[in-house]
């Protein structure tokens, strides 16, 4: 196996946790890079979802790399060694990284199909359970530059015991050991990346082992499992976040699996985590909601005398206001807004006012209302491209701000809109 | 007049400009320029110059009942050369509203779609979708089946709503009788029908920007059917459109009635075959002096995953095509497939809602691409050929040809061989 080519440059480290860099060395020439603190580009099967070619391009700046999942792909594995030529050339995706996860992180899986050497994944068809030799297969069959070894992450239930999470942090592990084993002797795999996963449920001291023993395999860089929206506080899962990173090298990236709210985005951050999925828009698309936070600190003289008025109002309110941590994946946040409610059937603003993508250009909030209402298919497809549109905008404000040492100002901006909104909803609740 | 841009039509020869240029000085919202007519059929090609932009005949009108082309933005319905739309006048008089989109200036403003619209009377949705009360000479009236509340839409209430949608073409209301049905209700529907005219053409308050078009009658009986030409094209109309046809008649009642209909129909103005897409119906019914056409069933077989292809349809979600790498059709330039295989939309139906996205886009391009190969023939005088030429590609041998189609095109000196 060729020595590991990706390479994270941190061009800054805020308040000791918080990274600014770039990843290097990605793609088979080694000439791809992504900017992190960043996301991977969701899609399902290879598509973005709702989106065709046409549609997918009238966004500008979308990330480098494209996350494929293998719950969507397992049941298609005789296609793909057919084909023999990987996914990216049998789903028309050119010029993309490629990043193969186990999960789709917009779906909890139904647990309790875990055993020592298989873990299961859901496709069309069903339940579909996998080997680490079954893994690899598919991994030589996708041919992506970079996948996450097979993992047990079934410990985001309250209700997992300590040996349970235990045995998921030493089956990881084994379960590494052998995909390397088979990654080294695989021709097919020659320069491709491996990221080792660290579980350990809500126990500190099974995160911290974890990270470790992961640390020490020769891993291009590490994905945080089980902590997904959901599974726990944000107060906890930043503290294991910070204890797991302690232990991890610093060049290597950390990629955070199943957390996407903007909210729990900052948060990790902030505790030292550099690449993010994008699922996120996705599920609110799905509920036909629309992202409306403002991410925009740029100075502006009238607006810096309002908020120093309103600090005084809000200090030390620093929790979300209506927004349990343990709510479901799909409950609606007070980041956006549902254009199902009847306020916005005479609605001719756009969605967000100075937005600059498709839909935010040519249509408004009552077409969209409309759409909705009716049941049609493009407001999945005009709610995916705003909702995409805006996460990546958020994303590149996030390393604007760490740039210019402001993510504060960048946090109270989110947050404080955040709690707005819930506090008008409950106005009109 | 509203300025009417060109888009995408065929460059016009120096002596069209002229006349295009002279037509544009006439208060008219509708001019209709020949451009071609085939020796041997009864086919034309024409340009239609309606408020938004020219319209290249004869032209496929894809279907997007609710003020959206299911899953396609405007953008991509631009792109893949469409010049004309529908929206249905019932269901966006049910939601959002007549009011609200004129709020939204229109249904052009409302759904941004910058070309043609062409609106029908919400007549045949009352027959196909809802528990019929009563038709009257009031109107037809109805139960809503959103709140259970009883509507009349009369030629009034409908005119009014497609004064409000703003469409380039609008359709009178019609007294509509399924195409199976026999007997003295075929007869007063088509008288009805004449009356229902007038009282569109009185209603219209925007003559000057939007085009009321009249529906001819008279089921499968000739005899009525030719009193209602002879009524209707009394009245100044921009033009007339052939209803009460593909309904579930037999196909050989059907062509006889759309040549029957075209024979006494002006020359000069256009003939909408309405309900008419499956891509044999198009090309026999230009043949016999169609210009217009529209249809739900390519948008809606392509959900289903049918792409249309020359040599009929292809069910993609079959497993036969799980690992088939070519792209639906090799020789098609649509977006579908110049990128994507086969086997990978056939995986794609189980994973995500763009397969059907890919599909629809696909097959609107193949009914756009078949009106400009039958236009591009009869420019150059050979669309009998074309005809030959089609057939074959479609059926895999000649004893398969449906019979109408093979009389049809007899009628107007088609030998198929």
């Amino acid at each position: 196996m060729a020595g590991s080519r990706m390479q994270l440059e941190l061009s800054r480290v805020v308040q000791c946790t918080s990274r600014l860099g770039v990843l290097k060395g990605l793609g088979r020439t080694g000439q791809r890079s992504l900017e992190v603190p960043g996301c991977l580009l969701y899609t399902h099967f290879g598509t973005v979802p709702h989106l065709t070619q046409d549609t997918l391009h009238t966004m500008s700046n979308l990330p480098s790399v494209t996350q494929v999942t293998l719950s969507n792909i397992a049941e298609h594995q005789e296609v793909l060694e057919e084909f023999k030529d990987g996914f990216r050339k049998f789903a028309g995706l050119h010029d993309t990284v490629l990043y193969c996860s186990l999960h789709d992180p917009a779906m909890l899986c139904p647990t309790g199909y875990t055993t020592n050497k298989t873990v299961s994944v859901w496709g069309s068809g069903g339940r579909m359970e996998l080997t680490v030799a079954k893994f690899m297969a598919l991994q030589k069959s996708v041919q992506p530059d970079w996948y996450q070894s097979m993992a047990d992450g079934e410990t985001w239930q309250n209700s997992t015991s300590r040996k349970r999470v235990r045995k998921s942090v030493d089956r990881t592990l084994a379960h590494l050991d052998e995909c390397l084993l088979v990654h080294q002797k695989s021709q097919e795999l020659d320069g491709v990346e491996v990221f080792g996963v660290v579980e350990g449920g809500d126990i500190l001291e099974e995160r911290v082992r974890s990270a470790r023993e992961t640390a020490k395999r020769p891993v291009a860089g590490f994905c945080l499992d089980g902590l997904q929206t959901g599974s726990m506080d944000q107060s906890l899962r930043t503290q294991l976040i910070a204890a797991v990173n302690k232990e991890l090298p610093e060049d290597k990236p950390r990629l955070l699996q199943g957390v996407g709210r903007p909210d729990e985005v900052l948060a990790c951050i902030e505790a030292g985590v550099d690449l993010f999925e994008s699922f996120f828009p996705f599920q609110v698309t799905e509920r036909g909601c629309a992202l409306c936070f403002s991410f925009d600190i740029s100075p502006d003289p009238e607006r810096a005398v309002l908020e120093l008025g309103e600090e005084k109002d809000t200090a030390g309110d620093t929790k979300q206001n209506g927004d349990l941590n343990h709510d479901d994946q799909t409950q609606m946040t007070s980041f956006e807004i549902n254009l199902k409610d009847r306020r916005y059937q005479d609605d001719f603003r756009p969605l967000v006012e100075g937005c600059g993508c498709y839909c935010c250009q040519n249509h408004q909030r009552a077409y969209l209302h409309h759409l909705l209402v009716t049941n049609e298919l493009l407001a999945g497809v005009l709610l995916m491209i705003h909702n995409t549109s805006h996460y990546h905008g958020f994303f590149a404000a996030l390393r604007e701000a760490l740039a210019e040492d402001k993510l504060d100002l960048l946090k109270r901006r989110v947050l404080r809109d955040g709690a707005r909104q819930t506090e008008r909803k409950e106005q009109d609740g | 007049m509203a300025a009417t841009i060109e888009c995408g039509a065929d460059t016009n020869t120096s002596e069209n400009n002229m006349s295009f240029k002279k037509a544009l000085s006439v208060a008219s919202s509708l001019t209709l320029q020949i451009v071609a007519e085939c020796p041997v059929t009864k086919a034309r090609v024409c340009d239609l110059i309606l408020p938004h932009c020219a319209v290249n005949t004869p032209v496929f009108m894809p279907v997007g009942t609710q003020g959206t082309l299911k899953g396609i933005t405007v953008d991509q319905l631009e792109a893949l050369g469409c010049q004309i739309c529908l929206g249905n006048t019932y269901h966006l008089g049910m939601r959002p509203g007549p009011d609200l989109i004129e709020k939204a200036s229109g249904l052009h403003g409302f759904m941004n779609w910058k070309r043609n619209l062409l609106t029908d009377s919400g007549g045949f949705q009352m027959v196909s979708l809802v528990e019929l009360s009563e038709v009257t000479e009031e109107g037809v009236k109805f139960k809503s089946p959103y709140d259970g509340k009883e509507i009349l839409l009369s030629p009034e209430k409908s005119i009014s709503i497609q004064n409000s949608l703003g469409s380039d073409i609008m359709m009178q209301l019609d007294d509509v009788v399924s195409s199976t049905v026999t007997g003295p209700r075929v007869e007063e529907a088509m008288h009805r029908s004449i009356r229902w005219l007038d009282r569109c053409i009185a209603a219209n308050k925007n003559p000057h920007k939007q085009n009321l078009f009249a529906i001819i009658q008279g089921g499968l009986n000739s005899e009525l059917r030719k009193a209602c030409l002879a009524e209707m094209t009394k009245r100044e109309v921009p033009g007339f459109a052939i209803g009460g046809l593909s309904g579930g008649e037999e196909k050989d009642d059907f062509w006889r009635m759309v040549t029957l209909s075209t024979d006494h129909l002006p020359r000069e103005k256009p003939r909408y075959l309405m309900g008419v897409g499956y891509a044999v119906d198009l090309v026999v019914c230009v043949a016999l002096g169609c210009d217009m056409f529209d249809c739900v069933f390519p948008t809606r077989t392509a959900r289903f995953g049918s792409a249309l292809v020359p040599w009929g349809s292809l069910q993609v979600k079959q497993k036969q095509y799980a690992k088939d790498f070519q792209p639906i059709d090799p020789d098609c330039q649509c977006p579908t497939c110049k990128r994507h295989s086969r086997a990978y939309l056939h995986a794609l139906f189980k994973s995500d809602t763009a397969a059907m996205h890919h599909i629809t886009i696909h097959n609107i391009a193949y009914q756009l691409n078949l009106m400009r190969s039958v236009r591009q023939s009869i420019v150059e005088g050979r669309f009998p050929e074309f005809i030959q030429t089609f057939m074959k590609r479609m059926f895999p041998s000649r004893d398969q040809y449906p019979s109408w189609a093979v009389d049809a095109l007899a009628s107007v000196n088609v030998t198929l061989e």
